[in-house]
């Protein structure tokens, strides 16, 4: 199994929630979060004076898939949220030791 | 002979000034500051409400409004004791009008909050703002509306271009030089954390100045309307004007900015606001919007003064604009109510009324505020202005989300 975080932009989110559902993604977190990467800040300017905005808002996904669909689901996240602008975010991989669903107690990938 | 229509309109003013402070400028400080110092902000003005409430019943009515010599009113209304309840000022009760006057006391130190946000004590703050207004405020009020020397001059302040702007603006730019920059002015401070807030305070501010402007009539005829008038109109065309030029500048209108130009509108209509006719009106909104843009670059960039919500910039500057060129305004060329002597004495005696009051704002406000500095101090600590006034002054969260 593997564990997929994602950072993209907060208005993609649609696009991407979309992109996994279609191939069976049942569920997903999401987080409000603020950083940093390739695309620096931005500015703001309130009367006259500009402000460095240095931690921009982004989203963050985390979703956890069987091994074998790893791979679609990264390119399906790497699809929908890709404007092709800098500042589009990053999707990183982890292997994934074991799941447990809280109520039925099923672990392994019978509780993805 | 007691005034039915004018006594309602005269209530009816004294709520919607004091609905400019509280919360209007309230919200318009609290939005452009930091989060972690919303409620400080709206606390300094809710303060100031109570505090110079008090001090007006004690004896800043008195000593504004009562008989007294050229320079200062007597001592006759201390406690508001002597006003019988249908005792009459003109054609309204004085208790009406003693509390529509205690609104503009409200709300001009109120105004001063705006230089010296996310750094202050509270203490200070409190200390400050009421003897400012017994040494500041009440003096200026009465030589403009109590009888004093300016008014015997003839000088022409509607309802506070000279009185309420200039020398709040002024007092703001002296006590944020005094105070020193908030940490990491002008280059790395913090943006405004509520813009929605600033524009929600802000129209509040609008609706509220008619009865600012329109009360200044102090009857319901047609002065008052027409103050009503001019001031939307200057507001609308000051807004105007300062979304055009930072979509010029900046490429994009931005919401803060275009409040900015509505304020800087309202400043600048006041002192004019019942001897002009609409194109007046018009005519003070671009003015307004114009000079003060320019004064807030000035104020930041070269004085390099934090005057934090450029009171100084937007209030002052807007008031003392309005103020010498109301003589102008007020021509029956320009659709005004027109003047009692010539345009160039006018504007003589206007540049009299602004230079002095100035110059005894500043001179007033530095003493009061080497003694605030000697009583309570002026500055929190770093690491409170770090924490946020909000906890460190206050023991409260503004946000708990």
């Amino acid at each position: 199994m593997k564990y997929i975080v994602a950072i993209i932009q907060p208005h993609r989110l649609d696009a991407v929630r979309e992109a996994l559902t279609g191939f069976g993604v049942s569920g997903m977190t999401v987080s409000e979060v603020k950083g940093y990467g390739r695309q620096g800040g931005h500015t703001e300017i309130y009367r006259g004076a500009e402000y460095k905005i240095n931690f921009v808002p982004k989203l963050k996904i985390e979703i956890a898939v069987p091994s074998a669909t790893s791979e679609q689901a990264v390119e399906a996240i790497s699809r929908a949220a890709n404007s092709g602008k800098i500042g589009d975010g990053k999707i990183f991989v982890f292997d994934l030791l074991d799941v447990m669903r809280i109520r039925t107690r099923e672990t392994g990938e019978d509780a993805l | 002979m007691i005034d039915s229509g004018d006594t309602a309109w005269i209530l009816t003013s004294t709520a919607l000034v004091l609905f400019m402070t509280l919360p209007g400028l309230a919200l318009f400080y609290a939005g452009l500051v930091q989060s972690r110092n919303i409620l400080s902000v709206l606390m300094q003005c809710t303060g100031i409400a109570c505090g110079a409430s008090l001090v007006w019943f004690i004896c800043g009515y008195s000593l504004a409004f009562s008989e007294g010599s050229a320079i200062l009113g007597g001592l006759s209304k201390v406690f508001l004791f002597s006003i019988a309840r249908d005792g009459l000022s003109g054609a309204i009760p004085e208790t009406a009008f003693a509390m529509f006057q205690m609104t503009f006391a409200i709300i001009t130190p109120a105004l001063i909050v705006g230089a010296f946000v996310e750094r202050i004590r509270f203490s200070a703050v409190m200390l400050f703002s009421m003897l400012w207004l017994l040494v500041v405020y009440v003096p200026v009020t009465h030589w403009v509306w109590g009888g004093g020397w300016l008014a015997k001059m003839g000088v022409m302040d509607f309802a506070g271009g000279i009185v309420v702007h200039a020398t709040a603006g002024i007092s703001a730019i002296v006590i944020a030089a005094m105070l020193k920059p908030r940490k990491g002015f002008p280059d790395d401070v913090h943006p405004p954390h509520a813009p929605w807030m600033v524009m929600v305070g802000a129209a509040m501010l609008w609706v509220g100045w008619f009865g600012f402007n329109g009360g200044s009539a102090l009857a319901a005829n047609g002065d008052a309307a027409m103050a009503i008038l001019a001031t939307h109109l200057s507001a609308a065309t000051a807004s105007l004007v300062w979304m055009a030029i930072e979509w010029k500048r900046f490429g994009k209108p931005s919401m803060v900015g275009l409040v900015t130009g509505t304020i800087a509108g309202l400043a600048t209509v006041t002192p004019a606001s019942g001897f002009v006719g609409p194109l007046g009106g018009v005519l003070l909104g671009l003015a307004g919007g114009l000079i003060c843009y320019v004064a807030v670059d000035f104020v930041k960039f070269r004085l390099r003064i934090d005057d934090s919500l450029d009171v100084m910039a937007v209030h002052g500057v807007g008031g003392i604009t309005g103020t010498l060129l109301t003589g102008f305004l007020a021509t029956a060329a320009f659709g005004g109510a027109g003047l009692e002597t010539g345009v160039v004495t006018q504007f003589g005696v206007q540049f009299i009324g602004v230079a002095s009051v100035v110059a005894f704002s500043a001179i007033a406000s530095f003493i009061i505020i080497k003694i605030t500095q000697a009583l309570t101090g002026l500055r929190t600590d770093a690491e409170a202005e770090l924490q946020g006034l909000d906890l460190a002054e206050h023991g409260e969260t503004g946000y708990r989300l």
